[in-house]
């Protein structure tokens, strides 16, 4: 069962993987690293499938797209926040790393509880509390690349299927 | 946005293909670029003439990793033809790119590099995009865009002495927020920005993205036009706010009452006066990187450096922007006057503001940075605590050993 880790505002790429890193970019290599600078325990203790819940502004700063790249690779399977950086969004996305925006959810998570989302309706549950959050639905093009696995692939699908998007 | 995407107008919100007119990779980001561009197949890029490659962030090489990188970059720009090439020796992307006359008013210009929103000081619109979006413009020329809603800031008064354009930039930050402009287009207009250089739009658009803006622009003028000369060959026309704008937001500022400003630990907003946090010891005092590594810059500075030296408790680390910068500061003799005064000099790169490459941190160190952003872990250890300023308040405070108002000194 995927359970929450939770993050203030403004984590910062600087935070979610640092710069000294950035020329090991395979992504088992930056998994290793993820989110060492706001919490230097987490790329041990995650669990595939875990949930990121965070406050507003996640993923500012650089536009390097190890951030992403080391979130999906260590496990992490989605990241719920009040608000997003720009770059980092759409990095996210065309990495294939679901993303949602969601107001107020950073106070309803504890990190350690048990975490559902059902991604088609937009809705994020905290099975601890039983409480519900509403995310801001996902244009079709979107869910489509994330449910290609990111940008290459869902081109690559469309490219050999013959469709244009 | 509506030239580049074939459209008379183009309306908020909406979703446009535009075409790029120039597209930008570092040592960073262009790797992951590569890698994508070879997993989908693409043989031959768009255009290599409007891609130009930067080798930036770790120049010159100081891992084995890093050097890879580079060796790779060489390969990849040799097989693609790619005639835009700017190897270690040349300096940051976001000075180079400018000095060679790829930024021109008008043009829409993409970097894989957050602070490609530098270039709206000479009036176009340049934004960051991530790799593997790079990806697809190199192999198709173009990219989908929102047309972002557009806010005003507007600027009266003239600066007083040893306030700079980047105590402006770090006053806005800390009043709009670090996300205060997330998703939209910032235009910095009015009389007070007539008075500041190229140099100084350069500095306020940098730091566009420290705001969240997608991009950051001065409508074009009489120092635009100056400036570019004998930089392009190229024609461009001037660009000007649109008539009708509307803005979601507009704030304005009399730069004249304005103060040196210090953004302080951890983040980019948290700013305030100098003179409210004088006294702060320092480690490390870095002058540099694609916000405030130009010459005017260097002369601020060595305005205060002149004849001095700094504490010995600090290590000054002075990294010119570009080779045109570093050749200016030599020819002036400003770079033997910062080596007098006990600073290190450094070849042209991103150095202590990318916190791979030189000037790292200990835990518990203090720098004064001149740089653009001071989150956590940003120039070495988490545990150190970065401040950022204007080059006469890093220089002062270099002097001082501890951070001081640079119109004490």
């Amino acid at each position: 069962m995927a359970r929450a880790w939770v993050f203030g505002d403004d984590i910062s790429t600087d935070a979610i993987i640092p710069g000294r890193y950035l020329f090991k970019w395979k992504s088992s290599e930056l998994a290793k690293h993820a989110m060492e600078g706001a919490d230097p325990e987490f790329a041990r203790k995650v669990q595939k499938g875990d949930v990121i819940v965070a406050g507003k502004n996640f993923g500012c700063g650089s536009s390097r797209e190890h951030a992403p790249i080391a979130l999906k690779a260590a496990g992490v399977s989605a990241i719920v926040a009040e608000s997003f950086a720009r770059i980092f969004y759409r990095n996210a996305i065309n990495q294939g790393l679901l993303v949602l925006t969601c107001s107020n959810v950073s106070k309803g998570f504890k990190s350690g509880d048990k975490v559902e989302i059902d991604t088609k309706k937009g809705i994020v549950r905290n099975l601890n509390t039983g409480k519900t959050f509403n995310a801001e639905p996902l244009p079709g093009f979107v869910l489509e690349i994330l449910d290609a696995g990111g940008l290459l692939p869902y081109l690559k699908r469309n490219l050999s299927s013959g469709r244009t998007s | 946005m509506a030239r580049a995407s074939g459209k008379k107008r183009v309306a908020l919100g909406e979703i446009v293909e535009a075409e790029i007119d120039v597209a930008m990779i570092n040592d960073i980001t262009a790797p992951l670029t590569v890698d994508a561009l070879q997993k989908i197949g693409v043989k031959k890029i768009w255009n290599p003439k409007r891609v130009v490659v930067v080798l930036d962030h770790q120049a010159p090489a100081t891992s084995i990793d890093a050097a890879r990188d580079h060796a790779e970059l060489r390969k990849f720009v040799a097989e693609q033809r790619v005639p835009n090439f700017y190897d270690v020796n040349e300096g940051i992307c976001h000075e180079v790119l400018p000095e060679r006359g790829f930024a021109l008013p008008g043009r829409l210009i993409v970097g894989a590099d957050s602070h490609t929103c530098t270039y709206g000081a000479l009036g176009c619109f340049a934004t960051g995009i991530g790799s593997t979006d790079m990806a697809a413009v190199l192999a198709t020329g173009k990219l989908w865009f929102r047309v972002p809603e557009s806010m005003k800031i507007s600027v009266e008064g003239k600066l007083k002495q040893r306030v700079a354009p980047k105590d402006l930039i770090l006053r806005i930050i800390g009043d709009v927020g670090a996300d205060g402009a997330t998703y939209r287009s910032v235009e910095f207009v009015g009389k007070g920005m007539r008075g500041i250089s190229v140099a100084g739009r350069m500095t306020m658009c940098n730091m566009g993205v420290e705001i969240g803006a997608k991009a950051a622009i001065v409508p074009s003028d009489e120092l635009t036009k100056r400036w570019l000369v004998g930089r392009t060959r190229e024609s461009y026309k001037p660009v000007d706010s649109d008539k009708d704008s509307t803005y979601v937001e507009e704030l304005s500022y009399d730069v004249a009452k304005l103060e040196p400003q210090v953004a302080c630990p951890h983040s980019v907003d948290n700013v305030s006066a100098v003179r409210e946090v004088e006294g702060v010891e320092v480690d490390q005092a870095f002058l540099g990187s694609c916000t405030n590594g130009r010459l005017e810059d260097l002369i601020e500075a060595a305005k205060i450096l002149k004849g001095k030296r700094v504490s010995k408790h600090v290590r000054m680390l002075v990294v010119p922007a570009s080779r045109e910068v570093y050749l200016d500061a030599l020819g002036r003799g400003l770079l033997k006057l910062f080596v007098e005064a006990g600073a290190l000099v450094e070849s042209p790169s991103c150095a202590a503001c990318m916190g791979g490459h030189i000037g790292i941190l200990a835990p518990g160190e203090v720098c004064i940075s001149s740089s653009n952003r001071n989150f956590r872990g940003r120039q070495g250890s988490p545990e150190a605590e970065v401040y950022l300023a204007s080059p006469a308040t890093v220089a002062a405070s270099a002097l001082k050993g501890k951070i001081i108002d640079p119109r004490d000194v």
